[in-house]
């Protein structure tokens, strides 16, 4: 028996063929494809044809940067507030002395997911529209003489955004503060740190996994939104997926789509670094 | 059910007129020789009479094959890979043009179809198909503004009110009849493959775009309705929608003076189709003045048919729409896209592009 186990060591890694060759089929050539479609010319219908050029990567930096810029700059927004809005929830909840109260809880935060994202979206269009729930509320109190333009501005995608990932920000930081230690609280007290020192030396450094994979959930998917943009953002809330949408329809532009989701990826790949390097200063102290 | 309502009662009050008006009209008549044959029709969905196939079939003593699609691009496909069997076939202007270059269509014998003097000769020619060689049209429609009749009380009449309206607005995603708009107040032409003028009308475009607050891609008569924008530049059909829905005047739809741009579905005949003779006959049956004025009352689009309009068939409230019929002088300001290329088709790209980039900051 131990032989066997110690063959299948050896061995191990025919077992994860399977995965590795699905990886490679379905991620590492259609990425190898994009790469190389980045640097074609433009073909009549959007194709991407011959010869190759650095053109698509130069209207990346060029006009689209702005957009490129404003993406992470409401991503990056929308991770901060979540954290703010995430943190002391998941801390709430998991301190919580009845378990029943923390699977309630818990239950509640992934209760969204329950109705469709792209429904829940749309009725935020409802919510915030000139004629929407928030202005007639606002209105019918008097705290407002004219209506607010809420949808299709940036604050509407911010406020979506976050609506949309809050949870991903809770659950791991739940995860986090639940395995924490409260006697080290204690401990920190009885040497004299008061609160705000014992949060900032002691609950956050240990938490910390938790607050970066939060952010890692949250940032990632927000930088390249579409739908949330599309649906409340109109003409000055457009994001960088919107733009890369738009090139793989009809007669769009599928090489400049693949550059613009490559520079997306690296800035993805780049927020990852930094939550592993982050993560492992944190395991090494 | 409301409109079958509203189509009873009009029939009620036109009915005396349009019986008159049937003594004095010759029924189309079918050519002899086509007895026993088949006919197949490929055609977009709920795109036709309830009685318009079956009144062919037993003119002609013919069998006809109804099959449906629903978009250019879907019908593009199916005749590429090698036509199956269809014989009628109704691409809109570009897809046209594009259909021609690629030899999918089969030309017109305009000897066989003595009922083409019966369209509107505006809609005649049109730039994708010049000489009428491989279309005609089947029924048509506009874009223009749809707006709040509220805030605008004396009605639209200029892009100018558009521009500078002080409040929301929402343009349409379709960038070759925006790009269009601007050409024509440029002066250019709508089509142009000019780099600078294409430039020009994207610059024209984001200097009077300042109030839009979105492109909305087909729900710009959605945004209208809830009250999101006082101005959504829509397909007519599109705010004749939500004007039948409220049941209320709270919306009309205009076609500025400066122009827009009109589409046409055509009747076309696909290469390798079985029996392109009787789908000519189709063709001249379908452009009959009552057999045109029969569809349109259905399907409540424009009938490309003068003799249709000028009889008396189409129903008074129709024809008096003008967000369905705009008026004549207004028919000729109307521009038609066409396949520009895939050069101008870039240009245009990135033009929209980075308009959509700069619109509205």
């Amino acid at each position: 028996m131990a032989f066997r186990l110690r063959r299948l060591r050896e061995n191990g890694s025919l077992l994860a063929l399977p995965t590795v060759a699905w990886l490679v089929v379905f991620f590492v050539l259609p990425l190898a494809v994009v790469l190389v479609f980045s640097f074609m010319s433009r073909g009549r219908g959007g194709v991407a044809i011959l010869p190759f050029t650095i053109e698509h990567y130069e209207r990346t930096f060029g006009v689209f940067f702005i957009i490129l810029r404003r993406s992470i700059g409401l991503a990056a927004l929308t991770t901060v507030i979540c954290l703010l809005l995430g943190y002391p929830l998941a801390f709430f909840i998991s301190t919580r002395r009845r378990r029943v109260l923390r699977q309630i809880a818990l239950f509640l935060v992934i209760l969204p997911f329950w109705t469709n994202f792209l429904i829940r979206t749309y009725a935020w269009r409802i919510l915030l529209g000139e004629e929407g729930t928030i202005n007639g509320v606002l209105l019918s109190l008097g705290l407002i003489g004219e209506p607010l333009s809420l949808l299709n501005t940036q604050l509407a995608v911010v406020i979506g955004l976050i609506y949309g990932f809050l949870p991903f920000m809770v659950l791991p930081i739940y995860a986090s503060v639940e395995r924490f230690n409260f006697r080290y609280v204690d401990a920190a007290h009885d040497l004299g740190a008061n609160d705000i020192r014992t949060f900032l030396r002691v609950v956050l450094p240990l938490t910390l996994p938790g607050v970066l994979a939060g952010c890692a959930l949250v940032f990632i998917p927000s930088v390249g939104a579409f739908v949330t943009p599309d649906l409340l953002g109109g003409a000055k809330g457009l994001m960088i997926g919107n733009l890369i949408n738009k090139q793989f329809g009809g007669s769009g532009n599928m090489p400049l789509g693949s550059a613009l989701s490559i520079v997306m990826m690296a800035v993805v790949m780049l927020s990852l670094l930094v939550y592993i390097f982050a993560n492992r200063r944190e395991a090494g102290d | 059910m409301k409109r079958l309502m509203l189509l009873l009662a009009i029939l009620c009050l036109v009915a005396p007129v349009a019986i008159a008006q049937d003594m004095e009209h010759e029924p189309w008549t079918c050519p002899d020789g086509y007895e026993g044959q088949t006919l197949s029709i490929f055609n977009w969905s709920t795109y036709i009479a309830e009685d318009t196939v079956p009144n062919f079939e037993e003119a002609c003593g013919v069998t006809v094959n109804y099959d449906i699609y629903e978009s250019n691009e879907a019908m593009l496909a199916r005749i590429r890979q090698g036509n199956p069997g269809y014989d009628i076939i109704v691409p809109s202007g570009g897809t046209v043009q594009r259909m021609a270059e690629e030899m999918l269509l089969i030309p017109l014998d305009l000897e066989m179809i003595p009922n083409i003097a019966n369209v509107i000769p505006d809609l005649l020619g049109a730039a994708y198909d010049p000489e009428n060689m491989y279309s005609l049209p089947y029924q048509w429609g506009t874009v223009g503004v749809g707006y709040s009749t509220e805030v605008f009380p004396d009605g639209i009449s200029s892009w100018n009110q558009v521009w500078d309206h002080d409040g929301p607005v929402a343009w349409l995603d379709d960038r070759q009849t925006m790009l269009g708009i601007a050409h024509l107040f440029l002066g250019n032409d709508p089509n142009t493959t000019d780099a600078a003028e294409i430039n020009a009308a994207r610059d024209y475009l984001i200097e009077k775009g300042g109030n839009v607050v979105t492109v909305a891609a087909d729900d710009g008569q959605v945004l209208l309705e809830r009250g999101d924008v006082d101005i959504a530049v829509e397909y007519n059909g599109d705010i004749l929608q939500i004007s039948w829905d409220c049941e209320c005047d709270d919306y009309a739809y205009a076609i500025p003076e400066e122009g827009s741009n009109v589409w046409i579905d055509n009747l076309s005949i696909p290469v390798d189709a079985p029996n392109p003779e009787l789908a000519m006959v189709f063709i001249d049956y379908i452009l009959d003045a009552k057999v045109g004025a029969d569809l349109t009352n259905y399907i409540w689009y424009a009938s490309p048919n003068q003799a249709s309009i000028d009889s008396g068939f189409i129903d008074e409230e129709i024809l008096n729409d003008p967000a369905i019929f705009p008026p004549p002088e207004q028919v000729a300001n109307l521009f038609a896209i066409i396949d520009v290329g895939a050069e101008a088709e870039e240009l245009i790209n990135n033009a929209w592009d980075e308009l959509l980039i700069f619109l509205g900051q």
